[in-house]
């Protein structure tokens, strides 16, 4: 067991030393995710010790029994041997409860509903084909893609969705809850002990862009979260020019809802300017490609970004021209929310 | 009784549509499960190509989803099942000491069944779109509302109608094992691999009525439009994952078990030793068959059961680790004090160890829930089913394959390729799957078409695909081997291996149609090596030799089978007519079959074979 | 194990007929395997209509739907055909083909009798309680489980009622014996299904 130490504290070395800590199940950013990473450790400690064994015994026996030519004699015919049989048995059902043990405390404890504590954050996650919608029943804030949080409080999730099932997954913080449709809807929670941006997912296959229904959670300090709830419900300016007006109340705020305007049944835009990413996966920044790129990017050709996305396509369906675009793209990348 | 000779023997593609030979659809279910095989590789391949490299785009995003679909369930009920089929048709009738098996029509009519649902799932390519949700065909994705091309009713279809044959093919292969073992062969007395395919053919009987309802309630809710899994009507979800698991699981099982016995033969035979443990062997399969229909809900976890559910399902899950860790251990001492010989066929078989403890150990990491939160639906999960079906049943039916296929066609495989094809392909394995544990732990969710740039996914992906073209390699080498081999004369010996230690290598390889010219006396187990143990060349007769009765050949199950297929076609694009055409066919071809007795023919001694005549090594 | 072979017994049928031959007695040893794996299959549609049975969406509920009476002759007269098929079984041991017969044709009567009331059951719900497949999860379910029985009564009178004919061509032999006694095996078990359904189907439906 001693000369195993070394090794298994290289491993984890080795482990930790992978992903990026925004997104790796290795690199826990909070308790739920640590708890369960520990869990892991520990069944992980078990089992390379079960592999040595089975490897240590499999390759003496592959190298110390090969037959040597013009062997002629039988060997002995081992019926079995009731000692070992008891004690390959025994063993593994220790170790088996020493995880099971370990497996049924954590069980309970991120079984635990933090809903009705005071003293958490309650979001109603829903989940659509392909995009997350985060409402806050205690603020009466809704927003789509970025989960805002504040740092160090547990955060109480009720999750469902309107249409197929996904899962709801931030790698760092915390492990998977699957949407299901009303009637039959999940609870979590997790916390986030630094500040950073971290990526989540969907798990669980819910059509084409399964792949591309990510979302972001910018943990930030109380103060910031107050402010950013603040200015979710101030009022939100509309575009000066007139036609560009027209043509986000006609067009966009049908499904899409900037402020107190527009309509609950695509993500909301408010402060879409100041998100992580546009549509989820084109990453602000990312490649020197700016907000306002990005925007023109997706309205372009949504089927192009999101392969199977409900959005109906801005040019073919709802005819606009690309300075339509344009103006809309530009209005929207300006609406920034500072907190 | 004019019978004997006057009994109408068909040549060539009829006799393969008519027989009822267990040898001979042995080697249907071989070439059917290997075609499939070959088709779902290659979809394999394709879904590999695509994640070579982030943002590609050598597929669409539903062309992908219509890949896994199709991989996972062409994979498992039309690749790996067929073929394990093959086997139990060649081996288990032999291993008895059987004649054939209890219900050779019904062998027969569960092939072509299996057949045409297999052809009917993959005619979905060309008839407007394979299935795309996936193998779990998870409702609502499944439903109309959301899938809405014809791809799932192929496949609620389709595999209603494979699994029909499956059934058939299940409760056989348990009648003929509880009535028609040799005189002397107890329970306790029964090959391994006999032993394990009695277990599978058992939970097929309990797991696939599950499947078959959950499909029909699917079929229902997308063709009569009934609301199952219709939430806005009452319908739901999440009874669907209950019911496909509760089939899902212990399909696990019923691939696995019977790998396990091929690997308690093989290596006994090559190590020269009696199989360590046998009856604690016997216990644990029970035991693994047992506990897996009680697990179903470890594939659930994240649905939200409950804690209560989450801990009770870890535990029995965990469980099966411990009858899994007897059975390793027990052939790990097998080879301990043996002589070990390592053919094509052992080292598939000693491959299969260290390969399958590797999936073992993951699955019991699975099973701990709140791990399992973080693993679900990643590559670590992809990682850890492939490394048990792959690196578990895959390699032991490779490892099955050589050992039998001088039983099966009278040549013993090429022994230098079939080890060149052994390194490429276990090589290759191990490439494409051990990474993938770590691309699940790094954050990358399964069942996406592509992944974004930058997020550290891209050089594993691309060892993965690299080394899933090595295992291409790996089966196209084994293919060559196919193919001289069979260039070659039938020559094999009785005893090819010549430390054979069961029946089947007491008799002609490959067989005379009637398998045992007397139906031989057991006297131990290992009955064959107990008999060369004690100076014996032959079995011991427990009967004179006389007459052999055997069953007539049979157009009817193909029929059957195709008029199944037609009614499944009508139904499906709701032309009732053309359903009660089909099922008219069947419901004629079972009267047929009822008011017309089979009386059989007979073999009389004076064209019964020598039983010895390849007993010299070729 | 001295079974005769099937050709050699014309006029002296042993006791068991259906268990004189190796095939007759894999047949009936399959055949319980079968029934096992229809136990499995049944035991899934109750386990969904279970789940569903109180999703009624905008349809009836069980209780508003369900009239005890006709469900009740129903499962009488099932419960009798059981009986008779008892008393066919008991005729063929006795080697008593015409009586055999005659059972296993009132057998096929009350059958079709039930088959009866219940085609007339589905067709007032459809037609005068607007309760059809698409209405609710629960009527989905019912449907389904009901509808799955009854479809294994009418492919049991089918096949009795071919077995009739076949006794009268080819006589009481140890190769017809076999398939009378599944067959009575089968009508059985769709009785057993028959009672379960009675229980959580209707009588459920009606307090619960």
């Amino acid at each position: 067991m001693k000369r195993l130490l070394p090794l298994l504290a290289g491993l984890a070395l080795l482990l930790s030393g992978c992903g990026r800590e925004d997104l790796s199940v290795l690199k826990p950013q909070g308790p739920v995710a640590q708890g369960q990473y520990d869990l892991m450790k520990l069944s992980i400690t078990i089992m390379i010790v079960v592999l040595l064994i089975v490897f240590g015994i499999a390759a003496y026996v592959l190298i110390r029994f090969r037959r040597r030519p013009g062997q002629t004699d039988v060997p002995e015919q081992v019926e079995g041997n009731f000692k070992l049989e008891v004690l390959w048995t025994v063993i593994p059902l220790i170790l088996v409860l020493i995880l099971g043990a370990a497996t049924v405390q954590k069980v309970f404890a991120y079984g635990e509903n933090y809903w009705n504590d005071k003293n958490a954050i309650k979001v109603k996650v829903t989940a659509h084909q392909f995009w997350w919608e985060f409402t806050y029943p205690d603020y009466g804030v809704t927003t789509a893609q970025d989960l805002i949080i504040p740092t160090g409080k547990k955060i109480a999730f009720q999750l469902k969705t309107v249409d197929v099932l996904h899962s709801f997954w931030v790698p760092s913080l915390a492990g998977k809850t699957d949407t299901n449709p009303e009637g039959s809807v999940n609870t979590a929670w997790f916390q986030a002990d630094k500040e950073g941006v971290y990526r989540g997912k969907c798990a669980e296959l819910c059509g084409q862009s399964h792949g591309y229904m990510e979302f972001k959670v910018k943990a930030v300090s109380q103060a910031k979260f107050d402010g950013w709830v603040k200015v979710m419900k101030a009022p939100v300016a509309m575009p000066e020019d007139k036609a560009t007006a027209e043509l986000l109340k006609n067009q966009c705020l049908s499904c899409h809802a900037i402020g107190d305007q527009g309509g609950p049944l695509a993500p909301n835009l408010t402060g879409i300017g100041s998100r992580e990413s546009v549509a989820s996966i084109l990453i602000n920044g990312e490649d020197g490609k700016t907000v306002k790129q990005n925007l023109v990017e997706w309205l372009s050709d949504p089927q192009k970004v999101k392969p199977g996305n409900k959005m109906p396509s801005p040019k073919e369906k709802m005819h606009l021209t690309d300075a339509q675009i344009d103006a809309i793209a530009d209005y929207l990348s300006k609406s920034k929310l500072n907190y | 009784m004019a019978h004997a000779h006057s009994v109408k023997r068909h040549k060539g593609l009829m006799d393969w549509l008519t027989t009822v030979d267990h040898k001979k659809i042995g080697i249907l279910y071989l070439l059917a499960g290997a075609f499939f095989f070959g088709i779902g590789g290659i979809e394999a391949l394709m879904i590999r190509w695509q994640l070579i490299k982030p943002l590609n785009d050598f597929v669409t995003a539903q062309q992908f989803n219509e890949l896994i679909t199709m991989h996972g369930t062409t994979m498992i009920f039309l690749g790996v099942m067929p073929i394990i089929f093959a086997l139990m048709n060649a081996v288990v009738p032999l291993q008895i000491g059987a004649r054939d098996v209890a219900f050779p029509f019904l062998n027969s009519l569960g092939f072509w069944t299996f057949l045409f649902g297999g052809i009917l799932l993959n005619l979905s390519w060309v008839m407007g779109g394979a299935p795309d949700a996936g193998w779990t065909a998870y409702t609502p994705l499944s439903t109309v509302a959301y899938s809405g091309t014809h791809g799932v009713d192929f496949y609620t279809i389709g595999l209603q109608i494979a699994g029909l044959g499956t059934l058939i093919g299940g409760i056989n292969f348990l009648a003929t094992i509880i009535t028609m073992r040799a005189p002397g062969m107890s329970f306790m007395r029964m090959p391994m691999f006999t032993w394990t395919i009695f277990i599978t053919s058992a939970i097929i009987l309990f797991a696939f009525p599950a499947i078959t309802v959950g499909l029909v309630l699917l079929s229902f809710d997308r063709i009569l439009g009934a609301n199952f899994f219709e939430v806005g009507q009452g319908g739901s979800p999440v009874l669907w994952e209950h019911i496909f698991w509760i089939f899902g699981h212990p399909e696990v099982y019923i691939l696995i078990l019977p790998a396990f016995g091929v690997i308690s033969e093989v290596i006994p035979t090559f190590a020269r030793k009696r199989l360590f443990g046998y009856s604690s062997m016997v216990f644990a399969t029970i035991l693994i068959a047992f506990l897996g229909f009680m697990v179903w809900a470890h594939h659930m976890f994240t649905t939200g059961m409950g804690p209560v559910a989450n801990a009770l399902f870890s535990i029995s899950t965990m469980l099966i680790a411990v009858p899994t860790g007897i059975k390793i251990f027990n052939w790990l001492f097998t080879l301990w004090g043996g002589q070990i010989r390592f053919t094509a066929a052992n080292l598939y078989a000693t491959g299969f160890i260290p390969t399958f403890v590797m999936g073992g150990v993951t699955g019991v990491m699975l099973a701990a829930a709140p791990a399992d939160y973080q693993f679900h639906d990643t590559y670590f999960v992809v990682a850890h089913f492939h490394y048990v079906i792959v690196g578990g049943l895959v390699l032991g039916i490779f490892s099955g394959l050589h050992y039998w296929w001088p039983k099966m066609f009278g040549r013993i495989l090429n022994e230098t390729i079939g080890k060149i094809a052994f390194w490429f392909f276990i090589i290759g394995f191990h490439l494409t799957f051990f990474v993938q544990h770590f691309l699940g732990l790094l954050g990358m969710q399964r069942r996406i078409f592509t992944y974004l740039p930058n997020q550290g996914f891209d050089t594993l992906n691309l060892v993965s695909t690299v080394g899933a073209f090595l295992m291409g390699v790996g089966v196209l080498i084994f293919l060559y081997n196919v193919v001289i081999t069979s260039m070659r004369p039938a020559d094999a010996a009785n005893d090819p291996w010549e430390d054979g230690r069961t029946l089947e290598w007491s008799i002609p390889s490959p067989p005379p149609e009637y398998n045992f010219k007397q139906t031989p006396l057991v006297r131990g187990i290992d009955a064959y090596w107990k008999e060369k143990m004690a100076g014996h060349t032959e079995m011991t007769p427990a009967e004179p030799v006389g007459d052999i009765h055997m069953p007539s050949a049979s157009i009817l199950p193909f029929v059957m089978s195709v008029g199944i297929f037609i009614a499944g076609l009508g139904f499906m694009y709701h032309y009732y007519w053309i359903v009660a055409g089909g099922l008219g066919i069947l419901f004629v071809c079972m009267a047929i079959r009822s008011l017309y007795d089979d009386k059989g023919w007979h073999i009389h001694p004076e064209d019964q074979v020598e039983t010895n005549r390849k007993g010299v090594k070729a | 194990m001295s079974a005769p072979h099937p050709e050699q017994v014309t006029s002296a049928l042993p006791h068991e007929p259906e268990k004189a031959t190796l095939e007759g007695r894999n047949k009936v040893l399959a055949f319980w395997l079968f029934l096992g794996g229809e136990s499995v299959l049944f035991g899934t549609l109750f386990a969904t209509f279970l789940a569903l049975r109180n999703q009624v969406a905008d349809g009836p509920t069980a209780n508003e739907l369900f009239k005890l009476p006709t469900v009740a002759a129903a499962t009488f007269i099932l419960l009798v055909s059981s009986l008779t098929s008892v008393f066919a079984i008991q005729a063929m041991h006795k080697g008593n083909r015409k009586l055999l017969q005659i059972w296993l044709a009132i057998t096929v009567v009350l059958g079709l009798g039930f088959l009866g009331l219940e085609i007339t059951e589905f067709y007032e719900y459809v037609n005068h309680e607007k309760y059809g497949m698409t209405t609710s999860a629960f009527s989905s379910a019912f449907y389904t489980l009901v509808g799955f029985h009854g479809a294994h009564v009418a492919f049991g009178v089918l096949w009795i009622s071919m077995l009739i004919g076949q006794l009268s061509k080819k006589g009481l032999t140890v190769v017809t014996a076999p398939k009378v006694y599944v067959s009575a095996m089968y009508w059985h078990f769709i009785d057993v299904v028959w009672v379960f359904i009675f229980t959580v189907v209707y009588l459920l439906g009606k307090v619960g």
